[in-house]
């Protein structure tokens, strides 16, 4: 029972009262006609930056009066160009939001103030605000120049890597709440599965051979384990996947492109213990819940002695892990209900925002100090959109 | 979250390789090796390069990453080796061994692993730090895949992983599940016969995983066997074997009448020993699902369970199965009937007029063997009901045990048990889900088996059987059966004739 109090006291933090939010008021082709051209932008992982638009401005939070507000929203959706498959194009983001930052700068003092240094924005897509797929791309990049001083929300964070810039709050991909509720069991289905995983270990369209793909992980457990009873590892998409996951122990979280993945969010909210293999990554709200203390983490070079490790995990390691699991407001710190419920992962973003208040002076420029270079970056993002 | 073969491509050309900066895939290389080795060489050579790039392009159109990739080493393997000693010695011995291994075990590679070891020192060199800032201890690009040498499953991890699973599901129930569980008394009518070892080692099992406390009364027709005693002694269950004397006759209807008979006996040793729990009937040849020992813990005096009835004719008779219950044949199921607020109201019984001409009189015939009316299978009650003294408010509704089959009357049903049927509370969510299934299948009663299902002394003469399932292969088959007999020496002639030889250590 103490453990259960102890991981879950700032969650249960309230934001309300204690920040200002000012959301712009953008014109609609930077949100809301871009879902209205494709409505998967609502149930893809990367929903959170709707989501979070539509939160805030019925909350009580948000302010209408600039002067007061400790931090302002600009809602531009930049994972909302989906190719036929649902994949969202990263090609056009950075121009979409330069606009929508010389937008917000020519019609509100607000930017020019501090050059975006009391200003969010949601940035969920792969590498965050690096705005493309490929790792090697997404480093020669780097974050957009003029995001330089805001405070970016997003789901990438790996350790020491360019996309991730100092007090960025990382937050869990978006998962369809309503989804995971209706696939829910009773608790007293006994675990039978030890380990579980579905998902690819060879993306043979990008990487035929192997090695590119999750840096090796996921191809080197399928070499492995393959053959091991005790894992419930395949490629196949059964129509009982949540159900799986409630009836497993431990659920593996496997690097893939990039290292963050919406398994964290379903072993959480079911019950299962996460394995999370990737070196260096940075879970969601890693000041506020223990994940050392939830999950195993296991080094990717650890991947071939997978059975060894989780074996000898001492049993009441294991047991205290599933009673934190079993704390509610650990499961509702990574959903995205709506309507947003006390607790849930835009709370848990706002309460980041407030613990980074108040904001420190020097953030307030001098007349004539300018360090944002407004025409840095490749000259394809030059472009007008 | 894509790539193409063709911007990879286009990017590494456009860099230059003098930094030794690689990103994996190296497709460049033809164009770097000419761009750093041109300059040293006089104007005419460099159409030669151009041409030779042509052509290397032109070949890893066709062989893609594998041949620009040797390539690149080729040319540029002094300083790869000398930057990455340290890190592809002590990983190259690791991929090594694979190469000898893996390949006889595995039946079927998949072309991955078929191309993975060829490729390894190439993999491992590419693996270079690059882009990634200087703390990073992550490297982007292509990395080896980490095989173990030996990637099976270690039996005592095995162990150890059932036992966590084990410790693991007990902290569930504590938390999820029935809080003060009560034993378990299940009794058991059998009696020696040829499929009585398959029937009771599937109870045995089904009991034995069950997480309560279990009694188990065992009634065996015609006194206490050798082979029922050896079966429930390796049994580990708790159990208590009783004698009842009078062989099981071979009709079915009387069969069904002793059987009763046996289970009241069952009943009166729990009187007798005043023993406390639940009580279960549960029938040799009947299948449990775990599910019912957790539901038959709620009940408070007497309650019943829905029973799907598998009725199967012996032989493969689909005539009475109309087109529609064909694709979906509806499984008989009796047990309580509830109206709309979940009250008893009455009982499904199984309806045997679709089989009145067509039923097994005898055990062991070849046609559709009956349930009675109500099975005892789908009743549980509370010990204490049955006890002499009306301690703790035993309901008043319910019979003595004493005064029961008295009169030598027969006892259908546990209703016989009750004055006011009534009471009875109906489990499983009001009989709607079906936890147990009645089931017959019994072998010629006069059918013969060994002692135990044990062959003591093993059979020295092989014998082909009159009909194989193989039906091509009779020629197969005989050449096949000598292989074997050479292989194991035996100077023994083959008989292959009939079976009438007489093998020895039966009993005929």
């Amino acid at each position: 029972m103490n453990d259960q109090r102890s991981a879950g006291d700032v969650l249960e933090d309230d934001p309300v009262g204690r920040l200002k939010v000012f959301v712009y008021e953008l014109p609609l082709k930077y949100n809301k006609k871009i879902v209205g051209r494709d409505a998967r932008c609502l149930n893809h992982m990367f929903a959170a930056e709707i989501f979070m638009h539509r939160f805030l401005l019925t909350s009580a939070v948000r302010t209408l009066n600039p002067e007061e507000a400790d931090w302002f929203y600009t809602p531009v959706y930049t994972t909302c160009d989906l190719t036929p498959n649902g994949l969202p194009l990263p090609f056009k983001s950075p121009r979409v939001m330069r606009s929508a930052i010389q937008f917000i700068s020519t019609n509100w003092p607000y930017w020019n103030r501090t050059e975006g240094a009391d200003h969010f924005f949601l940035v969920p897509h792969d590498f965050g605000a690096c705005f493309h797929y490929q790792e090697e791309k997404a480093i020669q990049r780097g974050i957009l120049p003029l995001l330089k001083k805001a405070t970016l929300v997003q789901t990438f964070g790996q350790e020491n890597h360019v996309c991730l810039k100092e007090g960025s709050i990382i937050i869990p991909p978006y998962a369809p709440p309503q989804k995971m509720q209706a696939h829910m069991i009773t608790p007293d289905t006994p675990r039978s599965i030890f380990v579980y995983f579905r998902g690819l270990f060879y993306d043979v369209g990008n990487d035929p051979e192997g090695g590119y793909y999750a840096r090796g992980a996921r191809a080197s457990l399928w070499e492995n384990f393959k053959n091991n009873p005790l894992f419930d590892i395949s490629t196949e998409h059964p129509t009982t996947y949540y159900e799986d996951m409630q009836r497993a122990v431990f659920c593996l979280c496997p690097l893939g492109w990039a290292p963050w993945s919406p398994r964290l969010v379903e072993g959480v909210v079911f019950g299962c213990i996460p394995v999370i293999i990737a070196d260096d990554i940075v879970l969601p709200f890693a000041d506020a819940i223990p994940w050392e203390e939830i999950g195993v983490f296991v080094a990717e070079k650890d991947v071939p002695n997978l059975d060894t490790i989780l074996t000898n995990i001492p049993i009441d390691v294991i047991l205290r892990k599933q009673r934190l699991l079993a704390n509610p407001s650990m499961k509702q710190a990574m959903l995205f209900p709506q309507p947003a419920q006390p607790g849930d992962a835009f709370h848990q973003i706002l309460n980041g925002l407030a613990r980074k208040l108040p904001h420190d002076k020097s953030i307030y420029l001098k007349p004539g100090e300018r360090t944002l270079n407004w025409t840095a970056g490749p000259k394809g993002d030059l472009k007008p959109w | 979250m894509f790539h193409s073969h063709g911007t990879r491509r286009s990017n590494a050309a456009a860099r230059s390789s003098a930094s030794g900066g690689l990103e994996g895939g190296g497709v460049g290389s033809p164009a770097a090796s000419s761009a750093s080795e041109g300059s040293s060489f006089r104007p005419s050579a460099s159409t030669f390069w151009l041409l030779l790039h042509g052509l290397c392009c032109l070949i890893s159109l066709f062989l893609g990453f594998r041949f620009s990739r040797l390539i690149f080493v080729l040319l540029f393997s002094n300083t790869i080796y000398t930057y990455t000693t340290t890190t592809t010695t002590t990983i190259t011995s690791t991929r090594t061994e694979t190469l000898t291994v893996s390949f006889p075990l595995t039946h079927t590679p998949p072309i991955e692993t078929a191309v993975k070891p060829n490729n390894s020192a190439l993999e491992l060199s590419d693996k270079m730090s690059n882009q990634g800032s200087s703390h990073s201890q992550v490297v982007v690009g292509r990395h080896g895949i980490r095989i173990r040498p030996w990637p099976h499953p270690d039996p005592t991890e095995v162990m150890r992983a059932h036992r966590i699973i084990e410790r693991v599901q007990q902290e569930q129930r504590k938390w999820y599940g029935v809080k003060s569980p009560r034993p378990l008394i299940v009794i058991t009518p059998t009696y020696a016969r040829t499929f009585q070892a398959l029937h009771l080692t599937g109870l045995i099992h089904c009991l034995r995983n069950v997480p309560y406390p279990v009694t188990w009364i065992v009634v065996e027709a015609g006194g206490v066997t050798n082979e029922t005693a050896s079966l429930l002694a390796r049994s580990r269950v708790q159990f208590l074997h009783i004698p009842f004397h009078e062989k099981m006759p071979v009709e079915w209807a009387e069969r069904h009448l002793t059987e009763n008979r046996m289970r009241l006996l069952g009943l009166r040793v729990i009187r007798e020993r005043n023993m406390d729990g639940i009580v279960l009937f549960a029938d040799d040849s009947n299948v449990h699902s775990l599910d019912l020992f957790d539901e038959i813990q709620k009940v408070q005096w007497m309650g019943s369970v829905s029973v799907g009835i598998l009725a199967h004719s012996g032989g493969p008779d689909r005539t009475l199965l109309t087109e529609d219950e064909k694709l979906n044949p509806p499984i008989p199921v009796q047990g309580p009937a509830c109206n709309s607020s979940g009250h008893l109201i009455g009982w499904h019984t199984f309806n045997s007029i679709p089989y009145s001409e067509k039923s097994a009189t005898f055990v062991g015939e070849s046609a559709t063997v009956l349930p009675g009316k109500m099975e005892w299978s789908g009743f549980v009650f509370n010990a204490r009901m049955i006890w002499k003294e009306a301690e703790d408010g035993r309901p008043e509704w319910v019979k003595d045990l004493d005064k029961i089959g008295e009169n030598g009357e027969e006892i259908e049903s546990p209703l016989a048990l009750v004055n006011d049927a009534s009471f009875v509370e109906p489990l499983g969510d009001c009989g709607k889900k079906v936890m147990l299934w009645w089931m017959r299948v019994e072998a010629r009663a006069d059918s013969k088996f060994p002692p135990g299902w044990i062959i003591d002394p093993p059979l020295e003469i092989v014998v082909p059987a009159k009909r194989t399932p193989w039906q091509e292969s009779d020629d197969l088959a005989g050449s096949k059966l000598e292989q074997d007999d050479r292989r194991f020496t035996r100077p023994k002639s083959r008989s292959s004739s009939k079976r009438k030889n007489t093998l020895p250590g039966q009993d005929n």
